[in-house]
């Protein structure tokens, strides 16, 4: 019992974390279709920020957090306008070319702002304390993520759903001609979806910052990660997007209990078997 | 799906050689005389442009999207390094057993990726290439872990010629290596097999309809592939005399890509180029900072993607038409 409720709670908060980074990229990898490799990057940005304002300029918390967003959805901005832009109608290689590009100069740039070494991972009193919930003890913090992850589930959901940036922003993206031809504005939708989705990364950076914790090679170490899990859940899906976030934690976690020898590897391979099992393709042109 | 701005201008690559075809080779020829203290980083340089050339094969000329290519690389390097640890000493039976472990990896591999394209192909190459990296990570007693295969001992090349220190041997065996595949390569890109694949890179669909195999020859494509890349990682393990988990990581994927696309896709030469720039830019940033050369590379890329289409290759051609229309 005791385990179980262990292995749901770090699970899911970890899942929340990766729900919302990867939810970011959901939006500019399956809404948008830029295959972007350098959305771990905006994360990092978005981590290094709230910790630098935390220690440095003792800001609290969740100010630094909502700070930390914001400044990463503002510094993609002039990102996406000069360097996303060109490449929105080029191939797959050249978005992957260019974003590579962006993340090992976003490496460079945080290790010659912060330095080589791994940020110190201090939480505020408030989070680092626990609280009894009859079967298990449970930090703080981890509760704080899932909230948060739960919240945004629902919002994320109304806004690219229910509102009517999101039936422009599906509209733009399912036919981007027609959509420009009845008055929308697609390029500056882009470039607000585009902010949006990293700001999401941001988010997920600074909130997640002890789950996920960071260093310069954060861009890369987590990349593979974001990217399985957008996906398998099928590009542009929130809902699917969140569930395969959260069972992703949830099985890591898990298999790093009870099988601390097997590491990633079974993670990563259950993800191609489900991989596999959406597409049904395998072996399929081959008979 | 055509690669970054790659470009061909006569359907079949002249079967003659030019004059300045010879220039890389006579360079390379060059550099063994005059940097003999750079013998051994001279070797990795020629090996990552057998590894660059043997992506081109499948992805500049073919346009399979791989960010796993490592695979093959990392599997022809382990090969080589445990057979040469079991007492198998002879090197260049050593490196073919190897590409031809490779070659059957890349049947089982073709099989899973081969028909897919775009986003879900760069996925899944990505995936399996983590799997791999994760599995020789867990198998300690294979791999050796983070430590790595150490002390592989090779017998004399041709019961002749030492290994030594300085890496003599290591660079001429080495380049020899590049310049058979590279031979290879130029002859079967020339092929009506290889204009098929630029074909089916092209347009897929249109050449089902006239009736190309495009599964059988993708799959013939990628085992090629598959065993040259398997062979470089094996010559990587032979000359360095180490193997480490490094050879099946992302960033080995991910840098052998950068100095592919960086010299030019599909051009055979671009490999070349492409891989000798990256490797001297690496190493004269490493030496101020670790992360510096991140920088520079990373600006490059993304300057070829945005300006120079066609990488390096294609730079020069824009000069050289230049030149060319200058004085008519």
């Amino acid at each position: 019992m005791n385990v179980a409720a262990f292995i749901l709670v770090y699970g899911l908060s970890y899942g929340m974390v990766l729900f919302i980074i990867s939810v970011g990229l959901a939006v500019t990898l399956g809404l948008m279709r830029v295959v972007n490799m350098a959305h771990g990057a905006f994360a990092a940005v978005g981590g290094y920020c709230a910790v630098a304002m935390m220690t440095d300029w003792s800001v609290p918390f969740p100010l630094a957090v909502l700070a930390a967003t914001l400044a990463t959805a503002l510094i993609s901005v002039p990102i996406e306008r000069f360097l996303y832009v060109p490449i929105y109608q080029a191939g797959e290689l050249d978005q992957v070319l260019l974003t590579i590009g962006l993340v090992f100069v976003s490496i460079a740039g945080l290790n010659l702002a912060f330095g080589p070494n791994p940020m110190p991972t201090a939480l505020p009193r408030w989070l680092e304390a626990n609280v009894d919930l009859g079967p298990l003890v449970v930090q703080n913090y981890r509760l704080m993520i899932i909230a948060a992850g739960a919240v945004l589930i629902a919002a994320l959901w109304i806004v690219l759903d229910r509102t009517d940036f999101g039936a422009r922003l599906r509209a733009a993206v399912e036919r981007r001609g027609m959509a420009a031809a009845v008055g929308i504005n697609v390029d500056r939708l882009f470039t607000v979806a585009f902010a949006l989705g990293s700001g999401l990364a941001g988010l997920g950076g600074a909130l997640g910052y002890q789950v996920l914790p960071l260093e310069p090679t954060y861009p890369f170490k987590y990349l593979a990660l974001f990217l399985v899990v957008v996906s398998i859940a099928g590009l542009g899906n929130i809902r699917a997007t969140a569930a395969m976030a959260l069972l992703v934690g949830l099985i890591d976690t898990a298999l790093r209990y009870f099988f601390p020898a097997a590491g990633a590897f079974a993670l990563f391979a259950i993800l191609i078997a489900i991989q596999f099992w959406r597409y049904r393709g395998a072996f399929r042109i081959w008979y | 799906m055509a690669g970054a701005g790659a470009r061909f201008s006569p359907l079949l690559a002249p079967p003659r050689f030019g004059l300045l075809e010879a220039l890389p080779w006579l360079l390379a020829i060059a550099a063994y005389f005059a940097f003999p203290s750079y013998l051994s980083f001279g070797s990795g340089i020629l090996i990552m442009a057998l590894f660059a050339l043997s992506l081109d094969l499948a992805l500049g000329y073919a346009g399979i999207l791989t960010l796993g290519h490592a695979i093959f690389f990392g599997t022809g390097a382990y090969a080589a390094g445990l057979m040469a640890l079991a007492g198998w000493r002879e090197p260049i039976t050593g490196a073919l057993l190897s590409g031809g472990l490779s070659a059957a990896l890349a049947v089982v591999v073709g099989f899973l990726v081969l028909h897919l394209s775009g986003l879900p192909q760069i996925m899944t190459t990505l995936a399996l290439g983590v799997i791999f990296f994760e599995v020789a990570n867990k198998l300690t007693s294979v791999t050796g872990g983070d430590d790595g295969l150490q002390g592989i001992k090779l017998d004399p090349l041709f019961g002749v010629f030492d290994w030594t220190v300085y890496g003599h041997t290591a660079y001429l065996y080495a380049l020899a290596w590049l310049l058979l595949l590279f031979l290879v390569a130029r002859r079967l890109t020339a092929s009506p097999f290889g204009l098929a694949l630029q074909g089916i890179r092209i347009n897929p669909l249109r050449m089902q309809m006239i009736g190309s195999p495009i599964a059988f020859r993708l799959m013939k494509v990628f085992v090629i592939s598959g065993s040259m890349a398997g062979i470089a990682g094996a010559i990587s393990a032979q000359t360095t005399k180490f193997v480490g988990l490094e050879v099946y990581s992302l960033n080995t994927s991910a840098a052998v890509l950068v100095m592919l696309v960086l010299g030019g896709l599909g051009r055979l030469y671009g490999a070349l180029i492409g891989t000798a720039v990256y490797m001297i830019v690496h190493h004269a940033a490493a030496i101020a900072d670790p992360y510096n050369w991140m920088f520079v590379i990373g600006a490059l890329l993304i300057g070829v993607v945005l300006l120079a289409r066609g990488g390096l290759m294609g730079v020069g051609d824009r000069v050289l038409k230049r030149l060319a229309r200058r004085t008519p």
